[in-house]
């Protein structure tokens, strides 16, 4: 039989069965579709945190305390060294040719009072180069000032929620808050309150790093941000910062360094992996589709047992049989992954205009695997009632149905 | 006497099991048939007619004995070459029609030619030749529901005799019709036998029984009485 006396004589066994043919174009449709949509999750998922890391400029380098024995590994959170990373150690890092800006970090939580309101925050006590570093704005006022990295100067820099809960919509550059057991003047307010790493930078409160270590009672920096010049070679800077932590820290170099790119790629790795999970669940239910053409197809072959009888009589052999139940079960599967295929594309794209700032996408190699999936799945279960039909008695068939 | 029969039967044996019970639908059944001879079976009920009739057309094989066609050894081929056999050779027409219903008449008759693997150009021209041979060009695109049952079996003919067979097996052709569409359909099959199909008719029908230049009675399994018309 030719190809396309196949597709028309399917075709008008379809027109025939229309109830039929549209629950298993459903059924597949669905399975398709929830592939494709689900796994949009987690690709969305994986190009949010791209889009996070682009957000934090190029060539960074972060540099944590402790040494990281296991290679490939997560970085170790706190320091596994009995030697601090200390502000003298980011302070000399800055030193090397080749970084462009150093920004510190000792984060912690302190009470903040103004008047009669106080909250807990998030303190985060570095220099003047973390607002560059990490693309944050000043809405009002200034940032720290270049001394911050030296002097345990009494100012604080708010972010937008912040100050709204203890100012409300007066003036707060200029004026006085306490912070922990110390009174601080605030010098800026931020922008935008974005988010950057986690840190919802809305609700935190930017202080110079010395008064940090004064307000925390503690030398030990959480992890130092380097800025790279454009153009500079990322290993050699990496190499010349353990020799200088060599230098500092008795011949240990116990730091570990984590590059921008390593880190993406290593929550690419975790995302990407999630997303294959995710595809594996919703492909469950291109096997329950699968199961359902089954059914339908049992019924319908001993519906049809006259016909296939017939075709016999006229010449038809058990593999013509055979070619026309399976083909009848590919097409139908076929034409449910396209309306499926299409159909996920525009809720994604729905979504994401109404959504923007989620990256909602459909992984490139989703639509192939369901489509692969279904295909081989119809075929699977489409075998047993295909077969049935081939080795039917045509006698016995035509008999039975006259 | 023909130098070789189109068919050769030898020796055929058929045991059924109905309801547990062995049934032998035939019994060592011996027939030999010339080309373009019109051959009628009659017998009672379970005398083994239509077995002797799926036989011939290659949908039932026996349990022994053998059966030529045109010298061809059958017993032994494949399925698939039994059936391209039968699509080339037979021609079927059934009691209950078995039309496909949602198929026109054209597309009903072009069926044997598709499974044959013609290209659509040729199997239409044919199709409509035979149509027309039988008398329903006008009635190409109409589907079974719309046909009488007299116009019916005509469609079965048609696509009985599409492959140009050699050999026309009719079951019981007007069992299921009207006096007046039974003599048409019988008027159009002797047609088809004095240009030169061998035709085989299995009925309980005395009257076109008679009609036959050979005449078979079966009687449990085996052939009774086999008179031919003498010239």
């Amino acid at each position: 039989m030719h190809f396309s006396d196949l597709l028309r004589f399917n075709s008008r066994v379809f027109a025939a069965q229309r109830m039929r043919t549209f629950l298993l174009l459903l059924a597949v449709t669905m399975g398709v579709a929830s592939v494709v949509m689900l796994t949009s999750l987690g690709e969305g998922a994986r190009r949010y945190i791209d889009k996070e890391f682009a957000s934090l400029g190029n060539r960074l380098l972060i540099v944590f305390p402790g040494r990281n024995e296991t290679v490939g590994g997560q970085p170790p959170i706190y320091g596994t060294s009995p030697r601090d990373l200390t502000l003298e150690d980011a302070l000399a890092m800055a030193s090397i040719p080749s970084v462009q800006a150093v920004a510190p970090m000792l984060p912690g939580t302190v009470l903040l009072s103004h008047g009669s309101l106080s909250r807990e925050a998030v303190t985060l006590g570095t220099t003047s180069a973390f607002f560059p570093i990490r693309q944050v704005v000043v809405g009002s006022g200034t940032a720290l000032p270049q001394e911050a990295s030296r002097e345990a100067l009494s100012i604080c820099v708010l972010g937008q929620k912040l100050k709204h809960e203890l100012f409300g919509n007066a003036q707060a550059v200029g004026e006085w808050l306490r912070i922990g057991d110390r009174r601080m003047r605030v010098v800026g307010v931020l922008a935008d309150a974005g988010e950057s790493l986690g840190i919802d930078l809305g609700e935190v409160v930017i202080i110079p790093v010395p008064t940090a270590q004064q307000l925390f009672n503690t030398q030990a920096l959480f992890r130092v941000f380097l800025e790279l010049q454009p153009g500079a070679d990322e290993a050699v800077v990496k190499e010349r910062l353990f020799r200088l932590v060599r230098e500092l820290h008795d011949g240990e170099d116990d730091i570990t360094i984590v590059s921008q790119d390593s880190m993406l790629a290593a929550f690419n790795n975790i995302l990407t992996a999630l997303t294959l999970v995710i595809a594996a669940i919703a492909a469950i239910s291109l096997v329950v589709a699968g199961i359902l053409i089954m059914n339908i197809s049992l019924i319908s072959v001993s519906q049809r047992r006259a016909e296939i009888g017939l075709l016999k009589a006229i010449g038809a052999s058990g593999n013509h049989v055979r070619q026309l139940f399976l083909s009848e079960s590919l097409m139908l599967v076929f034409l449910g992954s396209i309306i499926g295929i299409v159909f996920a594309y525009t809720v994604v794209y729905l979504l994401r205009q109404l959504w923007p700032e989620f990256p909602l996408f459909p992984p490139h190699w989703a639509a192939p695997a369901a489509t692969a999936t279904a295909m081989i799945s119809g075929l699977v279960f489409s075998w047993l009632p295909a077969r049935r039909a081939a080795e039917l008695d045509p006698v016995l068939a035509m008999r039975g149905n006259v | 006497m023909a130098a070789m029969a189109l068919i050769e039967l030898r020796g055929l044996n058929k045991t059924y099991l109905m309801g547990g019970e062995p049934l032998r639908a035939l019994r060592g059944l011996a027939l030999d048939i010339a080309e373009g001879e019109y051959i009628s079976i009659m017998g009672p009920s379970g005398s083994g007619k239509s077995t002797l009739l799926n036989m011939l057309g290659l949908l039932d094989r026996p349990d022994s004995g053998s059966y030529r066609l045109n010298g061809q050894m059958t017993e032994n081929l494949a399925e698939e070459q039994r059936a391209a056999l039968r699509r080339d050779n037979i021609g079927f027409i059934f009691q209950a029609f078995h039309l496909i219903s949602r198929l026109t008449a054209l597309e009903n008759v072009e069926l044997p030619m598709m499974l044959a693997g013609q290209p659509p150009a040729q199997r239409r021209r044919a199709a409509l030749e035979v149509l027309d041979l039988v008398g329903l060009a006008d009635r190409k695109g109409h589907r079974p529901s719309q046909l009488s049952g007299g116009q019916l079996q005509r469609v079965a003919i048609a696509r009985a005799i599409v492959m140009k067979p050699k050999i026309l097996l009719a079951d019981e052709p007007t069992g299921n019709l009207d006096h007046a569409s039974g003599q048409d359909i019988i008027e159009v099959i002797e047609n088809l036998n004095g240009e030169g199909i061998t035709l085989v008719v299995v009925t309980h029908d005395l009257n076109l029984g008679r009609r036959a230049g050979r005449r078979i009675r079966m009687m449990d399994g085996a052939v009774v009485e086999d008179d031919r018309e003498v010239d």
